[in-house]
This record gives C-alpha cells, sequence and structure tokens, in this order.
C-alpha cells in the first residue's frame, strides 16, 4: 500500500528547493526524513529548520503517520 | 452617552470599559521602530495603551521608508525611538511615551523590561531575537514575537503563562546572523511588515484585553504571495531551554553575535565530565593571567598567538574552550570551528570566574 507524506517548506527552505510543497514516500521518522531530504536536497543541510508533523512540533523519535504533512520551518528574523 | 475616542471598540462584545480600562493601564515595551514597530505603535496608540516604551538605537534612512510608515524625508539620519515618539507626541493626550535611543544589549535589557507588562519584539536580527527572548524569560515578562522574510512572516506569543513556550522550544539552534538573508539582502513590500505588525499589535490587545485566543504555544505563518496562513503547535523542549542563560549573571555574560554563530555553551560541571580520551581542555588566557588551572588534559593555547597552536589543536577530537569571564573563548572556539567544522567544540560559560573554588580543586 502506498505510504506517501506531503511536505510543505516555507522561507529560505522552499527558495533553495524551488518548491512550496511535494510528495515524497513516507521515509518513518524525522531522522531518516531529513537523511533523504538532504540527499535530495544537499543545499538544505546548513541551514536551520524545524520540522512539524501534522502541525505539530516533531521529536526525532516520533514516528510520521502515514498521510502525514511534514512542514519545514526555518526562522526569520527581518523586521 | 458621552462619547470618547474609544467608543467603537468599548462597544464590542468582550472588551467593553472593562477591556479599555485595562489597556489604559497597560505599559508595552516595542523593541524596533522599523517596518514591524511601526504599524505596532500606531494601533497600539490608537488602541489607547496608557503608556508605551520605544527601544531604538537605529537612525532613519531613505530606504527605510518604503515600511517605516511613521517616518518622512524630514526625519532622515535621527534616531527611530525619538522621532517616532516624537510623530505620536501631540496625536493623544491619554499616552504616556518613552523613547530608549539605544540597542537592547545584555548590560540594558533587565532595566528596560522591568517597568514594562508586555514586551513586544519587531528587531531585525537573530542576537537580538535570542537576547529579548532570554531576558524575557528571566524576567517572566510576556513577548508578542514577530519576523518577516521576504514574502512571508511568523507570529507568536512566547512566555505569556507558566507553562508557555519560548523562542528556544521553537528553534533550539541558534542561526548565523548571517545564514538567513535580511530585508536589505532580499528586500520586502512594506505591506508584508505591516500585516505582520498589526497581527502583532492584535495580539497585544488581545493579551490585554483577554478578548479571544493569543497565539499561546502556537506560531502563525503568513504567505503574502498565496494568501495562505499555516499554524503550529509548539511544546517545551527543555535540552533546548538549558541552553540559554538560567539566571541574569549568566545572561550578562552572553554574547549573542558569537552565540548565534554556532558555538555551543557549556558548564565547567558538564565539561569535567566529558573530559577525557580524545578531549582537550583548551585555556586561551595570555600566559601571565591569574588563577591557573590545574588539571591533566589542559592545554594552553594564548589567544594572541592562537593561529600558531592550530596543528596541536587539531589531534583533540573535543576541545572545549575557557578564558577569564567567557567572551574570548567563544571567539576562540569560532575561529578553530572554521578551520574544523567536523571538531566537537564548546565554549565555557562564564570562564574562570565562573569556577567555583570546590571544583578548582577536583579540577
Amino acid at each position: 500500500m502506498e505510504n506517501q507524506i506531503s511536505v510543505k517548506a516555507f522561507g529560505l527552505v522552499a527558495e533553495k528547493i524551488g518548491m512550496n510543497d511535494f510528495q515524497m514516500d513516507n521515509p518513518g521518522n524525522p531522522a531518516r526524513f531529513k537523511q533523504q531530504l538532504f540527499e535530495r536536497f544537499p543545499e538544505l543541510k546548513p541551514l536551520k529548520f524545524t520540522l512539524a508533523i501534522n502541525k505539530k512540533l516533531a521529536a526525532e523519535q516520533t514516528e510520521i503517520p502515514q498521510g502525514a504533512e511534514v512542514a519545514l520551518l526555518p526562522p526569520f528574523s527581518g523586521g | 452617552m458621552i462619547m470618547d475616542r474609544f467608543e467603537r471598540q468599548v462597544m464590542l462584545p468582550g472588551l467593553g470599559k472593562e477591556g479599555q480600562e485595562k489597556l489604559r493601564k497597560a505599559s508595552v515595551l516595542v523593541i524596533g521602530a522599523g517596518g514591524l514597530g511601526c504599524p505596532i505603535l500606531l494601533y497600539l496608540a490608537a488602541a489607547g495603551v496608557g503608556r508605551i516604551g520605544v527601544v531604538d538605537g537605529d537612525e532613519v534612512s531613505l530606504s527605510n521608508l518604503n515600511r517605516q510608515v511613521l517616518f518622512g524625508e524630514k526625519d532622515l539620519g535621527k534616531n527611530k525611538a525619538e522621532q517616532a515618539v516624537a510623530f505620536f507626541q501631540h496625536k493623544y493626550s491619554d499616552i504616556n511615551w518613552f523613547a530608549f535611543p539605544e540597542f537592547i544589549r545584555v548590560d540594558n535589557a533587565s532595566q528596560l523590561l522591568k517597568s514594562y507588562d508586555l514586551i513586544i519584539d519587531g528587531s531585525d536580527n537573530f542576537p537580538t531575537r535570542y537576547l529579548v527572548n532570554d531576558a524575557c524569560v528571566l524576567a517572566k515578562k510576556p513577548l508578542i514575537f514577530g519576523a518577516v522574510y521576504q514574502h512571508e512572516g511568523q507570529v507568536s506569543v512566547f512566555n505569556s503563562f507558566r507553562n508557555s513556550c519560548n523562542y528556544r522550544d521553537l528553534y533550539p539552534n541558534m542561526p548565523a546572523a548571517t545564514e538567513i538573508p535580511n530585508c536589505a539582502q532580499t528586500g520586502v513590500i512594506g505591506v508584508l511588515p505591516g500585516i505582520i505588525g498589526n497581527l502583532m499589535a492584535l495580539e497585544a490587545i488581545k493579551w490585554i484585553t483577554g478578548l479571544g485566543k493569543i497565539l499561546d504555544n502556537r506560531i502563525l505563518f503568513f504567505n503574502s504571495l498565496n494568501s495562505q496562513s499555516y499554524e503550529v503547535e509548539i511544546s517545551p523542549q527543555y535540552q533546548s531551554r538549558a541552553q540559554a542563560p538560567q539566571d541574569w549573571e549568566a545572561f550578562q555574560q552572553m554574547n549573542y553575535e558569537l552565540a548565534c554563530e554556532g558555538i555551543e555553551l557549556l558548564d565547567w560541571d558538564e565539561a569535567f565530565q566529558r573530559a577525557g580520551h580524545g578531549t582537550m581542555l583548551v585555556d586561551v588566557r595570555e600566559l601571565d593571567e591569574q588563577p591557573p588551572l590545574v588539571c591533566s588534559v589542559l592545554f594552553k593555547a594564548p589567544l594572541s598567538e592562537f593561529e600558531g597552536y592550530f596543528d596541536q589543536l587539531e589531534e583533540a577530537e573535543a576541545l572545549f574552550f575557557f578564558c577569564q569571564s567567557g567572551i574570548r573563548s567563544q571567539k576562540a572556539a569560532l575561529r578553530l570551528k572554521s578551520e574544523f567544522p567536523d571538531k566537537t567544540i564548546f565554549s565555557i560559560r562564564g570562564g574562570i570566574d565562573a569556577l567555583k573554588s570546590s571544583q578548582f580543586r577536583n579540577g
């Protein structure tokens, strides 16, 4: 059975990957998610951003549920 | 019924005369009178917040005028906090204004925050954002947070109640000041900080009057290009909070510019625990500085000749830098980190001054 997740990108992360959202196979947890993300978009590696799973801040050991929405949330500093 | 300037908001269910009285009695400190600060001040003043302080050490420049709507050509070169207050001085007779023509720093933060109920951060750089956050945590003051990047903005309310989250829960790792370009480098349409500043002013009015539901433990993202917003729930991250200074003394020793460059701070206890094979405890003070530290894994690399020790420092897997008060060691750590980015490098918080005499003997 297919297990895809949707990824939403914000700020500099969206700018670097050139998209606001995309789909990918569910990697299972945030650590593996980041690993696959960096393989696909190495330019994200030096950036600091926070992960949210289904609109909640995600801890490293959280499981990514089937069909989840994962958001990549970089900090903004401008004012 | 006698009309007053607040009639149209007093008549709102949930605000009323009581809410207006809360606004009149409230005091708000706005940090930064820039793209965010200008709309924040406009609407707090219009709503009748009784006492408003404005902190900004910057001067008005021509490129500010597309978004910093309190200022005009006659204000160029003048201090933003003073000009903002001058703008309002004769507009409303019922507000007390205070201008602080300085930047918020570790040595004035506690004093600035002290006499205000609510703090609003409209600053424009990461070191200041972490500084204001940490100061508000220490001072137990609620903080309205907002920031923009190109066509996007984020808003939240930190530290509002005892269990409320703060900036460090959301962003444990400080980004380098240069990691994310600012408005000067990427540009901004003035309306965006206008919108985000207005959302911040709204949160402030909600916090003061108790109207509605504030963005406590939540952060709102807004994208001005597709007009979409996205809300995320924040939860406490205790490890991350431990990275923040735990008291005012530790706060005063912070150098937020350096900390944002990614040098992690460590307390002596932890440094001694981790010290061992493959680690090096590095004293970067000059050779004649007192008192000396006696320790088996100690290595001396005075900052004045620091580069000369790189070969020896390279041999360690993990390095703990210290100096007298904890500032020079951060600079040293930063220099070594840029040379050897993969090494584990820490700077010891507070330096020798933070070392208690009991630890001295154990060390």
